[in-house]
């Protein structure tokens, strides 16, 4: 059932082209398993893209031809445009907004498909209706979800969870909306504007279930969105007999599952929880913490202390979070760890899979500064090594170093694999506040008797550590 | 379920496989390159983009195919550039241009 009838008959060629996309991406995917050979990996699998397209050009009339050039040039532009223009920063925005684009465009290519098949006069088969409906249902989930995850990364909207009462009735009942109107189309009854009901029902399904969902939990909204984008390609090729759309659609659809379970495990937390949780909507009152590690009296350390303290030290392990993302101070840190490998200490980063805002933040964060890779270590690798380090320096990181998760059964966080940065001979935290992290939970590492805080902005703190070590 | 769906189903599954074994070996340091680059690949949907519209009929209307194409062709060309960008990024040790980059 080829819902395109070939105007060249070369189609054979065409579908082998489509093959050799295929191979190209999948290719392109294997060369990702290591930095040095990720960028010709990604070469390949543009190479692929193109393949595909001039392969797709030979199925079209040139007289239809205008129109789309208009569109591919525009998007073309825009995207390039964007692309080089983003701050490393804002680089999961960029990736929410870029998937929302390709969940949108599969569902409207399914909507087009639905619509050409006329079925207010035809009777569509339960292969076409099915495959249809649910490539419609979820590109526009992704589409909308993306939108609203934009918009709480670009802090366009409160990056805190939104939530009112019976929210998850609510979202129930759209659920189930969206059910009846997809088996109305299925079973061919009224199918036009069941279809638009369930395209619609998707759509604002799509805003709803990403609101309650908080800024430090984008990683896994991210990958679950970006999963969905996959599948809803996945199944556009279903609808249109396009090998190449399936196999490219179960990779992306396979790769956000996987980065999706990663996440949540990393926060030891089942992604029901994480979606429905409303996770860092509640505060807990900030005397708990205290009171559970007996004293609530914190060490302000001076940038003079906290420059003897790492200029003198042997090793330093360097803890990121989002806070360094939003203070922009990835080059400081690096000027930092540069001055203090010239005076002789080691500097290691130590990077919790869900630091910042989605998988991987933090390493292109540094990446961006020049950091080598190999000075970043995962969770498993760098927490033997912490007993071992002078100084942990953690830097607008919060949730992932708190001990409370190791120790404290109450805590809502307990559980969730952290950083072992109180194992460190000494601690320094730098912080903006003693205001509790996302999770709005106290953190017992700031009582603890070897740590030190130092207030103030990541940057200009970082900075100004780096001077006094000069002057050391 | 057609003998047709079924093929296509395979193709699914398997690439599906494929897809687990080949992303499983992605280290946690390209995560961010990784989704960028199956977002870029996502934007294979431009190939369907490029087809439906052009038989589009003329109750989707000239401007929606437009708007389906521009949409898609964004996801493809910003991905791979912003991609290609990140992972110019990441360097080995003794970095070009790294002022104090002693080795340990």
């Amino acid at each position: 059932m080829s819902a395109v009838q070939p105007i060249v008959p070369n189609a054979l060629a065409i579908d082998v082209a489509y093959l050799v996309t295929g191979v190209c991406f999948i290719l392109g995917l294997r060369y990702l398993s290591s930095p040095k050979t990720a960028r010709a990996g990604n070469l390949i699998s543009m190479v692929g893209m193109a393949i595909a397209l001039i392969a797709t050009a030979f199925e079209l009339d040139f007289a239809q031809w205008l129109p789309l050039v208009f569109g591919l040039g525009a998007g073309a532009i825009v995207g390039i445009y964007s692309a080089r223009a983003v701050k490393m920063t804002a680089m999961p925005q960029m990736v929410a907004l870029f998937n929302g684009a390709g969940g949108g465009a599969a569902a409207l290519v399914s909507t087009a498909e639905f619509l050409k098949l006329d079925p207010s006069t035809s009777i569509l088969t339960p292969d076409q209706t099915v495959t249809i409906v649910l490539s419609s249902i979820i590109g526009a989930i992704s589409f909308c979800g993306s939108i609203i995850a934009f918009l709480k990364l670009q802090e366009l909207m409160t990056g805190r969870p939104i939530t009112y009462a019976g929210q998850q009735i609510v979202n129930g009942l759209v659920a189930l909306a969206i059910v009846v109107s997809a088996g109305c189309v299925i079973a061919n009854a009224d199918s036009v504007p069941a279809y638009f009901i369930a395209l619609g029902g998707a759509a604002l399904l799509g805003f709803l279930f990403v609101l309650p969902i908080g800024g430090a939990d984008m990683p896994v909204v991210i990958s679950l969105l970006n999963s969905f984008t996959g599948l809803a390609a996945a199944l556009t090729g279903f609808v249109l007999g396009n090998n190449v759309l399936i196999i490219a659609g179960a990779l992306v659809g396979a790769s956000g599952t996987l980065l999706t379970l990663l996440m949540s495990k990393a926060m030891n937390r089942s992604i029901t929880n994480v979606l429905f949780g409303a996770f860092g909507a509640v505060k807990t009152s900030a005397g708990d913490a205290a009171a559970a590690t007996g004293s609530g009296v914190i060490r302000e350390a001076t940038v003079d202390d906290v420059a003897t303290m790492v200029g003198y030290a042997k090793e330093v392990i360097i803890v990121p979070g989002y806070g360094m993302a939003v203070a922009q101070a990835q080059h400081s840190v690096r000027e930092l760890a540069d001055q203090l490998e010239k005076k002789g200490v080691e500097v290691k980063y130590a990077i919790h899979p869900v630091a910042g805002r989605m998988p991987g933040h933090m390493n292109v964060l540094l990446a961006e500064a020049n950091v080598p890779y190999t000075a970043l270590y995962d969770m498993d690798d760098i927490n033997p090594e912490f007993p071992r380090a002078d100084v942990a320096l953690v830097i607008g990181a919060n949730d992932v170093t708190n001990p409370a998760a190791r120790n404290v059964p109450s805590s809502p966080i307990y559980g969730m694999p952290i950083l072992d940065v109180d194992k460190a001979h000494n601690v320094v935290v730098l912080k903006r506040s003693m205001k509790p992290g996302f999770a709005g939970i106290d953190n017992p590492l700031f009582y603890d008797p070897k740590t030190s805080l130092l207030f103030g902005d990541a940057k200009a703190s970082v900075s100004q550590i780096t001077t006094e070590i000069q002057a050391l | 379920m057609s003998a047709h769906l079924l093929n296509e189903l395979t193709v699914f599954v398997l690439a599906v496989f494929v897809g687990f074994e080949v992303i499983s070996k992605v280290p946690t340091t390209l995560h961010t390159p990784l989704m960028s680059a199956t977002n870029a690949i996502h934007g294979i949907v431009l190939v369907g983009a490029l087809l439906v519209a052009v038989v589009a009929e003329p109750k989707l209307g000239a401007v929606l195919s437009v708007v389906v194409v521009f949409l898609a062709s964004l996801n493809v060309f910003g991905g791979y550039v912003v991609t290609q960008r990140m992972l110019a990024m990441f360097k080995p040790r003794a970095a070009p241009g790294a002022s104090g980059g002693v080795k340990k």
